[in-house]
């Protein structure tokens, strides 16, 4: 009798781990290899074109790395970035959520609309507004700005940060947007209208009702746009390319720079791992409240 | 015959206009706010509609100051399909973000099964370790990837390319048909078990057709996350294996200053992706937010 | 024909013991309902039978062959689940005719059995539709119908009717028995409904925390519970307990004191316990009499009149006490009642919650369905 249990549980056991065995280790490759190479990289000397010059450095990279102006800079500038994108696509979202949670002509299609620049490649949508909306002279913004007389902005030489930010919550005020929208549908109906008949107003019942309801999504937002917008790349690759001088060169790109501009593979996996670091503290709170939602 | 209609008039008109009050609070509530909803989505579309309209614009239009009337032209879409390069960056596209999505799809549906069906004291824990490899940012391990990709030949090829974009959506894949396949009422798959059928019957006649639409969706989500990848795909390619994404990226040096060619380009880029998110907007905030928020 | 043996069946999750031991047999063409309260491991037994769940320990034999490491399908049973699990993208036909089709069987074969089915239970006009088109009776229908179809010996029903309403469910379990009567095949049926075991039964297995509390004839548990629980959860309204003290016990029955001093004799064996010991009377509501000369008394809290009888609530002591009365009995809230009861009704437990027994066996406490209809040889218990 006690045979036969083990026996069931070992094949289901066994099954289990053939079905999952090939998505599991080629993860696991994924992760680990890269992991152990950019930390042990990090720990040598190692430059393309210096190629005598190798060996053990210890921690001499992270120290060059931390003397270094540019990374601290780097840090200032994905910071601000992820910081004011944040704010606009949270705050803008929430909003727009709720407008287009209302019952209006055309609502459907509006919505659409509104969520496209999220499905837009990166180049694309980077390159759009660095030529035709932001261009200082033939773009629609200076037109724009022109006809109420106002004075024409270069934007990417005098404003190249904001310019960045603005493109990147472009992109991603949609994401932020259908995501609030989807939490808003789940809303009880029954909740909004018992509030109502205590004597709640709109506004009551944005504060009281909607945004409680929301605030899961709200931080599942903040965490998933957080891992994305530490590592912005294709957008100040295509635009600033992280100038003038490093106003826009963000973590990423420094890594980018050291590593396949100047061939500084040391320097870039310290670079790395600190990224590695970053956006691990975030994940850790993402992972945690994923897990909590998986036991429900 | 006047008193009889006026009557009749009044009696159709009194109940008529109380509700009149009502509902045109109702519609004047409507009314601004489908003009404010639609003026937000105005805003927000018009560089991707700014875009299509300069595709079909002359390069001199396309320059000029901003406007709408023009005499539409179908010369850049016609150059750039011309020119020997564009077809090479969306075959390259194609195979890239189909490749990979199958591959992916291959990989992460017996594995989903097992975490639905199956389930062990180990599956949550593998979930969120899946999850976790997500949050490895990719510049953290651009450089061995290089150097590796470089030591085997991989570098600027399609199928280097694959590899990379099947693992960076694997795990969302996953979770995505985890919890589609969760979704599922068991009751079903346990009343094909009993009328006879093995596992693989159960998958094929049971499992596949009823979840199709989760899996289609999944599918389109990495085709999407695939074909609008930035980072890997510049920095892993050149000339051979780039895909749209790098090609529109060229148009960045001073040179390429071809609006109209770029925007023509760029829409066709976009085009089919566009409409992918728009059907299966929906189902990918799960995908999104790994079932977060449903 | 079939038979199914349980031996020392158990079943546990990690450390949560689910079965604990059961052994039951189960004759040929008989209807076995496993009854208790949600969580009693009913459902757990059922399917670990069917072979969805494996048993941890004992043997399941059918027709004395051991199945414990037979797949579902070839153990010759059908099942239909609560949520019936039809296959939503496949028609009525194709739902009934699945088993087949992965079976090999022709389709011209495939067709006949499944039109043989659709004949019996009127689903013929409805076999071109999908699942989602049927309404919840015709669904449970169609799930029957692909049961059918296995041919199976034995049937196994998992709370089939607890998705439809009420009106349909009484419909359902009249046709259910007539089935049984039709296919002649043994029915083994899951609920936690008593009404649906009273009715349907031949023989009812009580569960209750993964043990079986008592096996035996719908009546033989409503007269003769073995314990506390089972008195109390056969029968509706719940049977009544009040505390009373054994006074003395003799051959002839024992005599207990009630709430208020009065003492009773009842035809019940007390032997073994000494005067003065605590018992539990129960009393079905059913048998509780109102009566100006009655032993015992009590205040009505609530009122409940349902035109040919009335449900009287009566506050007695620290119990609140159910009495099932005449339709136009002319009691109001708060009036002061006298009631009692035939001493023959009554039911007493001791400490433990055990039985006592009784003197007398109820004349229809070994009767079977089947009874019912035509004299049969003796019955068996």
């Amino acid at each position: 009798m006690n045979k036969t249990r083990t026996s069931g549980r070992t094949i289901g056991g066994l099954r289990t781990l053939s079905l999952q065995a090939p998505a599991v280790s080629l993860l696991f490759l994924w992760m680990i290899v890269p992991l152990a190479m950019t930390v042990w990289f990090s720990l040598q000397r190692y430059n393309l074109l210096m190629p005598g010059m190798t060996g053990f450095a210890g921690l001499e990279n992270y120290e060059y790395l931390f003397t270094d102006p540019a990374l601290w800079s780097a840090m200032g500038t994905t910071l601000l970035m992820v910081g004011w994108v944040l704010a606009i696509t949270v705050v803008g979202g929430t909003l727009l959520a709720v407008l287009f949670q209302q019952e209006f002509m055309g609502q459907g299609i509006a919505r659409v609309l509104a969520i496209s620049p999220f499905f837009v490649m990166p180049t694309v949508s980077a390159l759009v507004w660095k030529n035709m909306m932001m261009h200082p002279a033939n773009g629609v913004l200076s037109w724009v700005a022109e006809s109420l007389g106002l004075p024409a902005v270069d934007w990417f030489s005098s404003l190249p940060l904001t310019s960045i930010i603005i493109i990147v919550s472009w992109q991603w005020l949609p994401f932020a947007l259908l995501i609030l929208l989807t939490a808003m549908q789940s809303l009880d109906e029954d909740q909004v209208e018992a509030a109502r008949m205590d004597g709640a107003g709109p506004i009551a019942i944005f504060f009281f009702i909607t945004l409680p309801h929301l605030k899961r999504a709200i931080s599942v937002v903040i965490m998933i746009e957080m891992i994305f917008l530490l590592t912005i790349f294709a957008e100040i690759f295509v635009t600033t390319s992280g100038g003038p001088g490093l106003a826009t060169t963000n973590l990423a790109y420094l890594i980018y720079i050291r590593a396949l501009l100047d061939f500084d593979v040391g320097m870039a996996s310290a670079g790395g791992v600190v990224a590695i670091i970053l956006a691990n503290i975030v994940a850790i709170f993402l992972v945690r409240m994923v897990a909590k939602n998986l036991e429900s | 015959m006047t008193t009889t209609r006026t009557k009749l008039m009044t009696g159709v008109a009194a109940p008529g206009r109380q509700r009149s009050a009502l509902t045109e609070a109702l519609l004047n509530r409507r009314l601004w706010l489908g003009v404010l909803g639609w003026t937000v989505a105005i805003v927000i579309f018009f560089p991707i509609f700014w875009m299509v309209l300069t595709g079909f614009k002359t390069e001199a239009e396309a320059i000029a100051e901003p406007s709408l009337i023009f005499s539409p032209t179908l010369d850049s879409y016609a150059e750039v399909q011309s020119r020997a390069g564009y077809a090479k960056f969306a075959i390259n596209s194609v195979v890239v973000a189909f490749g990979s999505t199958l591959l992916a799809l291959l990989i992460a549906i017996p594995s989903a099964y097992s975490m639905a069906f199956l389930p062990t004291k180990r599956t949550k824990g593998t979930l969120l370790w899946m999850l976790s490899t997500k949050m490895l940012p990719p510049v953290g391990v651009l450089v061995p990837i290089y150097l590796l990709f470089r030591d085997v030949g991989l570098l600027d090829t399609r199928t280097g390319l694959i590899i990379v974009y099947t693992l960076m959506n694997l795990p969302i894949v996953v979770w995505m048909l985890y919890t589609f396949f969760k979704d599922m009422p068991k009751d079903i798959l346990e009343a094909g078990r009993m009328d006879g059928a093995g596992t693989l019957q159960e998958v094929l006649y049971l499992l596949l057709p009823l979840t199709l639409p989760g899996i289609a969706s999944t599918g389109l989500l990495a085709v999407i996350l695939s074909w609008n990848e930035a980072f890997w795909s510049l920095n892993l390619t050149s000339s051979q294996a780039a895909p749209l994404t790098a090609y529109i990226a060229s148009f960045s040096s001073p040179e390429g200053l071809f609006w109209a060619k770029l925007s023509a380009a760029s829409t066709m880029a976009i085009a089919p992706i566009l409409v992918f998110g728009w059907l299966t907007q929906k189902q990918m905030v799960r995908g999104l937010t790994f079932g977060a928020v449903k | 024909m079939a038979t199914l043996e349980l031996k020392q069946i158990k079943k546990s999750f990690d450390d949560t013991h689910v079965i604990k031991g059961v052994d039951l047999e189960v004759k040929d063409r008989e209807f076995v309902v496993f009854v208790g309260p949600s969580g009693c491991g009913k459902s757990t037994l059922m399917r670990m039978i069917a072979g969805l769940e494996s048993a941890t320990s004992g043997d399941i034999l059918i027709d004395g062959q051991r199945m414990n490491e037979v797949g579902p399908s070839d153990r010759g049973l059908a099942m239909v689940f609560q949520s019936y699990a039809l296959y939503p993208h496949m028609t009525v036909e194709d739902n009934m005719g699945f088993s087949m089709r992965l079976a090999g069987v022709a389709k011209d074969k495939r067709r006949e059995k499944v039109l043989e089915a659709a004949r019996i239970l009127e689903l013929e006009p409805l076999l071109d539709r999908k699942p989602k088109a049927l309404s919840g009776g015709q669904r449970q229908r169609v799930a029957i119908g692909r049961a059918i179809v296995r041919n199976p010996s034995i049937f196994l029903f998992d709370e089939p009717l607890s998705n439809l309403d009420a009106a349909l469910r009484v419909q359902m379990r009249i046709e259910l028995a007539k089935l049984h009567e039709e296919l002649d095949a043994t029915m083994i049926y899951v609920t936690h409904d008593q009404i649906e075991a009273m009715t349907m039964a031949d023989k009812i297995v009580v569960l209750q925390g993964g043990e079986v509390e008592q096996v035996g004839s719908p009546m033989e548990l409503y007269h003769h519970p073995r314990n506390r629980f089972v008195a109390g959860f056969i029968g509706s309204p719940k049977m009544n307990f009040i505390d009373v003290e054994l006074v003395s016990s003799d051959a002839e029955g024992s005599t207990i004191r009630l709430p208020g001093g009065e003492t009773r004799a009842v035809p019940i064996d007390g032997a073994g316990l000494a005067g003065g010991a605590a018992l539990e009377l129960g009393v079905r509501p059913e048998h509780l009499e109102l009566s100006d000369q009655g032993p015992l008394e009590g205040r009505i809290q609530v009122l409940e009149r349902l035109g040919g009888q009335t449900s009287l609530y009566v506050q007695m002591g620290d119990n609140l006490l159910t009495i099932m009365a005449d339709g136009d009995v002319a009691y109001r809230v708060n009036d002061s009642v006298r009631f009692g009861f035939s001493p023959d009704r009554a039911h007493l437990f001791d400490t433990e919650g055990l039985s006592l027994s009784k003197l007398h066996r109820h004349p229809l406490a070994s009767l079977r369905r089947q009874d019912n209809r035509a004299p049969t040889d003796t019955v068996s218990q």
